[in-house]
């Protein structure tokens, strides 16, 4: 059986005559431009001015509390960062981090998200429950789970079969990873799933019905209909967590602080800029996790294929 | 045409709206602060760690004994430390003129004072600070030859003990013990030995009172900033490191070693098979009038190496006045009078943080609180206290130690040097912290 997909809206407007510009819009572009003016000029303020200070600041050896000493470097705290093995260390963390809860909250979400959009009875009940720990700030949430591993008053301990009692989740790596991302994956799949949500219910029943009167089984629905015409709603899904994942702070500053080598590349920028007060390493640091999120995000984009004017339902 | 003035009213409309708001504003803001023109009081205002009220009793009674000439408002900083340093050093390097006098933690006085943060206190105040306090506090309190802060409160480190436990041991706790004895006895006993070891600055001062305790520093000639002698990788270093290690491999080890703190190590203490603690003085009101039935005991600090004197940390907060504060006179006039040895005492006395002078130990409240024993316990620990290493960059030489030395299980013979490599080039910002 082919894969059924909606019609490309792309391809259908490529094919349409191009249109004509009254006067009448052009007026309307131009004071939609003057209404927006007032806020990109803040936008540039509170953004691209302290994004531009941050690249100013990243090229010199600068410690808050040491304003004489300091000295233009160049590049060098870019050689610095990308020599250390802390850096990369720190990375691969983030990458694990992000790679596993998102994959973990894409298939939970996904169930989720089938349930609420199937479920008949309680409907309200249910999404809400669901929805629940998106609610919850993070830090709580992070309170919240740090409590449940730890071996003095948690019950994880207690609950684990072959778990002995005074095992400390927090004492190595694996252990303390593993907690952290349970957290970031309880607080964050209801957002998946709202998202894929959105998407499951855009598909038109009639193409599943199709599908169902040509003999396809539950699985082939899924795999050939389903899925394949949610696309744009899963990349999006995909690549607001991965962004978020990517920049993950709070969970781990409330549950380790960075020990057990649990940090995060958003963790050890904090400590160089905040911490630390060195401002030029900070900055270095904060203009490389800039420039990986936007790799991020344009790998995600392309590895999809989707135009995301199309998935806000735009063009 | 008659519409015009309309169109240009309508026009500066927002711009008026605007000037509107902030004349309102300023004037708001204006109200804020500064002097108390009514009264002619300067208002200081005190940024004070948390406590359990001490600080806010004496900054009400200096105000009063100043007859009109300052008052003092208390604003608290957060509880952690380093982000009370984080916080102050923010808004200093930015020139905040809101901050008269501050409650500083000693490491990282020598950062304040080295980045001109500190307004410099007159030399008969200085002599008369000196005189007064434990020459532990002096030595955390000065930098660059001058004391930078009114030492305030001293808290130190002693041993705590169940006395139950060690008469089953058969340890003779009336002589110093050393670490290798407190580690031995407590496993061969099933007890466990309470430390602070997370990954926070509990952990740097116990790897800084261990090396002091072998005759050992972190750093020397610190007055280089950061091309200070990086010392941790010596001889001392070493003693150190096998502290720990006999400790973290040992049954002595509380499970929660790598996470503990003040309070798990409180908490470990009182479990059944609690045995020996060092904690800071504040512990003793820990746990109630009872005492776990009356079974703690107390002596020295363990001995890194046996028959070498132990050298305690040290810790407490010292008064600073702000080189920004607009009222330099008057803050220093009060902090004059809030480190009195009477009101030392009544600080204790509210908040169990020790005076930083034998003469706030006098103050008689405190003889009905404490055994008189401990009290001279506490002055005798402080007058031995190793301070820190007093630099500028504390803060990047315990982010290297803690990288080094945790989790207290990865400690070994290379450690120290390890360590000392690490904090070098951390220090020149050839590395990442």
């Amino acid at each position: 059986m082919s894969t059924t997909v909606a019609p490309d809206r792309e391809t259908r407007k490529a094919k349409a005559p191009r249109p004509v510009v009254t006067d009448r819009a052009r007026a309307e572009n131009r004071l939609g431009q003057r209404l927006v003016a007032p806020a990109v000029v803040l936008m540039l303020i509170v953004t691209a001015w302290p994004m531009g200070q941050a690249l100013y600041l990243s090229l010199f050896r600068y410690r808050l509390t040491a304003p004489d000493d300091r000295e233009f470097v160049g590049l060098g705290n870019y050689w610095t960062v990308l020599t250390d093995q802390l850096f990369w260390q720190d990375t691969v963390n983030t990458l694990l981090i992000m790679i596993i809860t998102v994959s973990v909250e894409l298939v939970i979400g996904f169930t989720f998200a089938m349930v609420m959009h199937k479920i008949v009875f309680a409907r309200g009940v249910i999404r809400t429950s669901i929805l629940i720990p998106y609610g919850i700030v993070t830090v709580v949430s992070a309170y919240a789970w740090q409590f449940a591993f730890s071996l003095n008053n948690g019950f994880i301990n207690g609950w684990l079969p072959f778990v002995p009692d005074d095992y400390n989740w927090f004492e190595s790596h694996w252990p303390a990873m593993f907690a952290i991302m349970v957290s970031e994956i309880w607080k964050t799949t209801p957002f998946m799933s709202l998202l894929l949500l959105a998407g499951l219910a855009q598909i038109s029943e009639d193409m599943i019905e199709a599908a169902k009167v040509d003999g396809a089984t539950w699985w082939q629905r899924l795999y050939k209909v389903i899925l394949p015409n949610m696309r744009a709603a899963i990349m999006v899904a995909v690549l607001f967590r991965a962004l978020d994942a990517f920049r993950i702070f709070d969970n781990i500053f409330v549950m380790t602080k960075g020990a057990a080598d649990t940090e995060s590349s958003s963790f050890l920028t904090y400590r160089q800029v905040i911490e630390q007060v060195q401002l030029g390493l900070g900055s270095a640091l904060s203009v490389l996790l800039f420039l990986s999120v936007l790799l991020i995000a344009f790998l995600i984009v392309r590895l999809f294929k989707v135009d995301l004017a199309q998935a806000r339902g735009e063009g | 045409m008659s519409t015009q003035p309309r169109s240009l009213l309508r026009r500066a409309r927002p711009a008026l709206a605007v000037a509107g708001v902030l004349a309102v504003a300023s004037g708001v803001l204006a109200a804020c602060g500064g002097d108390d023109s009514s009264t002619g009081a300067a208002d200081l205002v005190w940024y004070i760690n948390p406590d359990a009220g001490g600080q806010d009793k004496i900054a009400e009674n200096c105000t009063k004994q100043s007859n009109g000439e300052y008052s003092i408002s208390t604003q608290v900083l957060p509880q952690d430390a380093g982000q009370q340093r984080i916080q102050l050093a923010r808004r200093l390097a930015a020139g905040d003129p809101e901050i008269d006098i501050m409650s500083l933690d000693p490491p990282y006085t020598a950062e304040f004072a080295a980045a001109g943060y500190l307004a410099e206190i007159p030399s008969d105040l200085q002599s008369k600070f000196e005189d007064q306090a434990f020459k532990s506090a002096v030595d955390a309190a000065t930098w660059d030859g001058a004391l930078v802060v009114a030492p305030f409160w001293s808290n130190t480190q002693v041993l705590w003990y169940r006395k139950s436990f060690v008469e089953k041991a058969g340890l003779d706790m009336s002589k110093p013990v050393s670490w290798d004895q407190i580690i031995t006895a407590a496993a061969d006993n099933g007890g466990t030995v309470a430390v602070q070891a997370n990954k926070y600055e509990g952990y740097s001062v116990w790897v800084n009172a261990l090396v002091s305790g072998a005759g050992g520093e972190i750093a020397i000639d610190t007055e280089k900033g950061a091309d200070a002698t990086i010392t941790i990788g010596s001889q001392a270093g070493e003693d150190a490191a096998k502290v720990v290690e006999e400790l973290a491999g040992s049954s002595a080890a509380p499970s929660d070693l790598s996470v503990s703190n003040e309070g798990t190590a409180a908490t470990s203490f009182a479990s059944d098979s609690g045995a020996f603690m060092v904690n800071w003085t504040f512990i003793w009101n820990n746990y109630g009038e009872d005492r776990l039935d009356n079974d703690i005991g107390f002596a020295p600090y363990p001995e890194t190496v046996q028959g070498e004197e132990s050298r305690p940390p040290y810790g407490g907060i010292g008064l600073g006045v702000s080189a920004f504060s607009e009222h330099k006179d008057a803050a220093m006039k009060a902090i004059e009078c809030l480190t009195t040895p009477e009101n030392q005492g009544i600080n204790a006395e509210l908040t169990g943080n020790m005076p930083s002078s034998a003469a706030g130990y006098d103050y008689p409240p405190l003889a009905k609180l404490y055994d008189p024993k401990l009290l001279a316990l506490f002055q005798q620990s402080l007058e031995r206290a190793a301070p820190r290493t007093v630099s500028p960059y504390w803060s990047d030489m315990s982010g290297a130690i803690l990288s080094t030395w945790h989790p207290p299980s990865g400690v070994g013979d290379n450690t120290p040097k390890e360590s000392a490599t690490f904090m070098e080039q951390v220090l020149q910002g050839e590395s990442l912290l």
